[in-house]
């Protein structure tokens, strides 16, 4: 018996010896954090900082969330523990007191003729944002937030919810009802911290094809209603504040900029000429639309629009590709003069449709009349097309908001990731990986989930690169990359 | 002898590992100590394995010995790129052998032994950053081998046997580097056959120009392998891929490669042999690992092996009628050429120090001791040859490996 617990002993002494590398990566030392210091790292944003994706903040995409990805590797030097606001399942969908209030994420559902339809994922989700989470949490990624949400008090009161004051994922986290996002992330006191904000005041306006209001020139936020683009002045002060808070106790920190909105897939997917047709049908829906093409032309005659606008709203279908027929606010209204004399114009390369006009672009808006198309007989309405003239608004504001962004990081003296300029390159030819090139192709580029808007696991890894880069040059640390091709893209239900 | 077929039973449902590729060169506690020589030495019953031309060299009538070795392995990963580090949590192996051989009369011998050349046991983490290659593999191979050993005259003989050879396989990987299902479990395959049975050969020459002085050449037979209907079992699968990656069956193919010993021994006086043998494997034939599963897919896994040589030093001292010690050493070359460093095998070359000693009981009974410590340097490497869209994706970093194997044995004669 004796030399049987010899021997177990023998065998224990020797399983233990585990071949040592002459420099080990996972000793401390190996990367260094540099002038920056990781062992606090606390990030504030919107959904691209919670981990939402598929149109939803489900339990695998919060656990690769940037700041996840980041921490996972800062704590290659020197980075601490980081905690999550974690949902309860993979469904994402949240419920209010039992009602659901957000959908389930989407999914790919494949055909067995091999189509591929992304669909809402079935299933009654647990996520009740009535149970708020003990925190405080290293990831304040706030969905849905704008850059002055993270500053008002009571974004995280349920009672605010109804009224539109209140943010649904806020409230679960908040450390109090009536504390704001900032406040909850200064008093961890980071001694690092990542800041990405500003992309929800211009995306509201744009997914929503451009109903909202643009509110330069307004600097009261309280006023701004959900689709509208924040006045720049406002952000800028905002974001002046949140570095100031964020920086109180000489934390270091990376901030980025705001990428176009113009180039996620859910602008890029449908084209503005997704109409085919054959040359009988044109003849007959340019027949339909004579009259309002004779009206034009009476109207330019009488000096009502000028020859440019004319031409540019006359009506023409031809055999093959069409452009959709689209409302726009932004022509000179003949209505006086013929209530049938609506804005319509059909659209042009520079106008973007919004994914969502995909699943009623073509199909009748009365069954009962086949000459009902939607994007041909009906036109698509103010919130189914973004303008040429509604995106050089959103570009202004963002291009304002960018200009900040830059002036602020270089005077906090943090470093600066470029996201604009790496979704730029994604949606140009794309990001090269070991395992081909994330593209911003919708459903297969690998780049953005199926929301059209915010990117799959791989694409954050892309971005959390972006930031270690900056993080390395600007700390001089030596932060380990991700490799993009170990993290998913889209699910398949 | 209830305990003995308990042990032989446990034995036999373990599996082993270590070694150039799966080569598991623990073919006996005595010739181990000696650095894995025996081509020439003329020693013991082991000689079945070693050269079954030597049996009827032996002086005594009947011997047998049966031994069996622990196998602790370790494998370390890094990738200083991507900060990644990983143990390789390896179950203990116990390769086993057991070996008789019986003088009929003078000049004719019979023998029979039962052996474990290869096998592999390696478990990563699951879903460890090689994941995509393997998770976890368990491969083993029991040889059965009736021998007939002639001598012609005092100074030759020849001797040699059939081979049955019965092996299982166990493998685990998931299908790629990222795809997981809704709830996040990534996507893996297992293929798993037991029974897997072939045949195959060893043929021995020894030759004594002197009294003090052996000449032994060897050649086993490569051995395949065909596992064919073993199960293929997909797991984690989306409810709307269930038809591409239906469970099902999966044909593959495995190698056990051939190999030729020369070497000889020298009697320097009673008391000091040594031993130097050459064995060179014919690892080319491990030309790729392809799965073939009855639902249309297909896993083309290129090895490339290239043919792999040891060297082999060993030294025998008996210091008096009841206690004998012996040392070693051998070089193993590895049969894995740069870019086909597959986790599943990740080792380079080795220097392997080996010693062990030989304790009389009694008469007629001997007990067997052997150690095995195999050092490898670490190395930079990496599999280049898996393909996602078409193309290669590297997967590799620094490896380190080390194992040590003890072993025991006893040995009956008279």
């Amino acid at each position: 018996m004796k030399k049987l617990l010899y021997i177990s002993f023998a065998a224990l002494a020797i399983a233990a010896c585990e071949p040592e590398f002459n420099n080990p990566v996972d000793e401390q030392g190996f990367y260094t954090s540099g002038e920056a210091d990781f062992s606090n790292f606390v990030t504030v944003g919107n959904s691209l900082t919670a981990g939402y994706a598929d149109g939803a903040l489900y339990l695998q995409g919060q656990q690769n969330s940037l700041p996840y990805m980041l921490a996972g590797q800062f704590a290659h030097a020197g980075g601490g523990e980081f905690t999550q606001p974690l949902v309860n399942d993979n469904l994402g969908g949240l419920l209010a007191g039992g009602q659901q209030i957000q959908d389930n994420r989407r999914v790919l559902r494949i055909g067995a003729d091999g189509s591929q339809v992304p669909v809402i994922l079935e299933g009654t989700p647990t996520t009740d944002i009535t149970n708020i989470l003990e925190g405080p949490f290293n990831n304040i990624g706030v969905p849905g937030a704008k850059s002055f949400h993270l500053l008002a008090n009571g974004y995280g009161n349920i009672a605010n919810l109804e009224a539109g004051q209140a943010n649904p994922y806020f409230i679960r986290m908040a450390s109090s009802p009536d504390a704001s996002v900032i406040e909850d992330a200064a008093s961890q006191q980071p001694t690092f911290f990542s800041l990405w904000i500003g992309n929800n005041d211009i995306l509201g306006f744009a997914t929503s094809g451009g109903v909202g209001v643009d509110q330069t020139g307004n600097i009261d936020p309280t006023t701004y209603g959900p689709n509208d683009i924040t006045d720049p002045n406002v952000f800028t002060g905002t974001y002046n504040t949140l570095l100031e808070t964020l920086t109180t106790n000489g934390a270091k920190g990376v901030v980025t900029n705001i990428p176009d909105v113009t180039s996620i897939p859910f602008f890029t997917t449908v084209p503005y000429n997704a109409i085919p047709m054959d040359a009988q049908t044109a003849t007959a829906v340019n027949e339909s639309y004579s009259d309002y093409n004779n009206a034009l032309l009476l109207a330019q005659g009488a000096g009502m629009i000028t020859a440019e606008e004319a031409q540019q709203r006359t009506i023409s279908f031809s055999a093959g590709q069409n452009a959709v027929v689209i409302l726009d606010e932004d022509l000179t209204d003949l209505t006086a003069l013929n209530p049938e004399l609506r804005n319509l114009r059909q659209a042009t390369v520079e106008d973007l449709l919004p994914l969502t006009t995909s699943s009623v672009l073509g199909t009748l808006a009365d069954p009962q009349n086949p000459s009902s198309v939607i994007g041909v007989g009906v036109p698509l309405n103010d919130s189914q097309a973004l303008t040429e003239v509604e995106i050089q608004l959103v570009v202004n504001a963002q291009t304002a908001y960018n200009t900040t962004i830059a002036a602020l990081a270089e005077q906090y003296g943090l470093a600066f990731a470029d996201t604009k300029a790496l979704m730029t390159q994604v949606a140009n030819g794309g990001i090269s990986f070991d395992g081909g090139t994330i593209a911003n192709t919708f459903g297969s580029g690998g780049a953005f989930s199926l929301d059209g808007v915010h990117p799959t696991q791989r694409g954050y890894a892309v971005v959390a690169n972006a930031f270690i880069e900056a993080i390395n040059d600007k700390y001089d640390a030596t932060i380990p990359l991700l490799n993009p091709g170990t993290f998913p893209t889209v699910f398949v239900e | 002898m209830k305990k003995l077929m308990l042990l032989a039973v446990v034995l036999l449902t373990t599996v082993y590992t270590y070694a150039g590729g799966y080569r598991v060169a623990l073919q006996g506690n005595r010739q181990l100590a000696m650095g894995h020589t025996g081509v020439a030495v003329i020693n013991s019953s082991e000689l079945v394995f070693f050269n079954p031309a030597g049996l009827t060299f032996l002086n005594q009538e009947f011997t047998a010995s049966v031994g069996a070795n622990a196998i602790f392995t370790n494998i370390s990963f890094q990738n200083e790129q991507f900060g990644w580090s990983t143990e390789a949590d390896n179950p203990i192996a116990t390769p086993f052998n057991a070996y008789a051989a019986y003088k009929i009369n003078d000049w004719a011998s019979v023998g029979f032994g039962v052996y474990t050349p290869y096998g592999s046991g390696v478990e990563y983490p699951t879903n460890w950053e090689g994941s995509h290659l393997i998770n976890d593999i368990s491969l083993s191979a029991i040889f059965f081998q009736p021998t007939l050993s002639i001598k012609i005259n005092e100074r030759l003989s020849i001797g040699g046997g059939p081979i049955y050879a019965t092996g299982n396989v166990n493998f685990n990987r998931n299908l790629d580097r990222s795809t997981t299902n809704t709830e996040g479990e990534r996507l893996n395959v297992t293929i798993d056959q037991s029974g897997i049975s072939a045949w195959g050969y060893n043929l021995g020459m020894m030759f004594r120009p002197t009294t003090d002085f052996t000449l032994g050449i060897n050649y086993r037979s490569e051995i395949t392998m065909d596992a064919k209907d073993g199960k293929a079992d997909f797991q984690n699968i989306p409810s709307s891929l269930q038809s591409v990656y239906a469970d099902g069956t999966f044909d593959a193919t495995l190698p056990l490669p051939a190999e030729l010993s020369v070497g000889f021994a020298y009697e320097i006086n009673p008391r000091w042999l040594v031993a130097f043998d050459f064995n060179r494997v014919y690892w080319n034939a491990y030309e790729a690992l392809d799965v073939k599963f009855s639902n249309g897919l297909e896993s083309l896994n290129p090895r490339n092996y290239k043919n792999s040589s040891v060297y082999r030093f060993g030294v025998q001292y008996k210091a008096n009628e009841r206690f004998t010690l012996r040392g070693g050493y051998y070089f193993d070359e590895s049969p894995v050429q740069s870019g086909y460093f597959a986790p599943e095998t990740p080792r380079n070359d080795s220097n392997n120090f080996t010693g062990g000693f030989t304790l009389r009981l009694s008469q007629r009974l001997a007990l067997d001791a052997s150690f095995l410590y195999i050092h490898f340097d670490e190395i930079d490497e990496s599999y280049n040859h898996y393909q996602e869209n078409g193309q290669n994706v590297p997967f590799g970093g620094t490896y380190k490996n080390n194992a040590f194997i003890p072993g025991l044995g006893i040995t009956y004669g008279f």
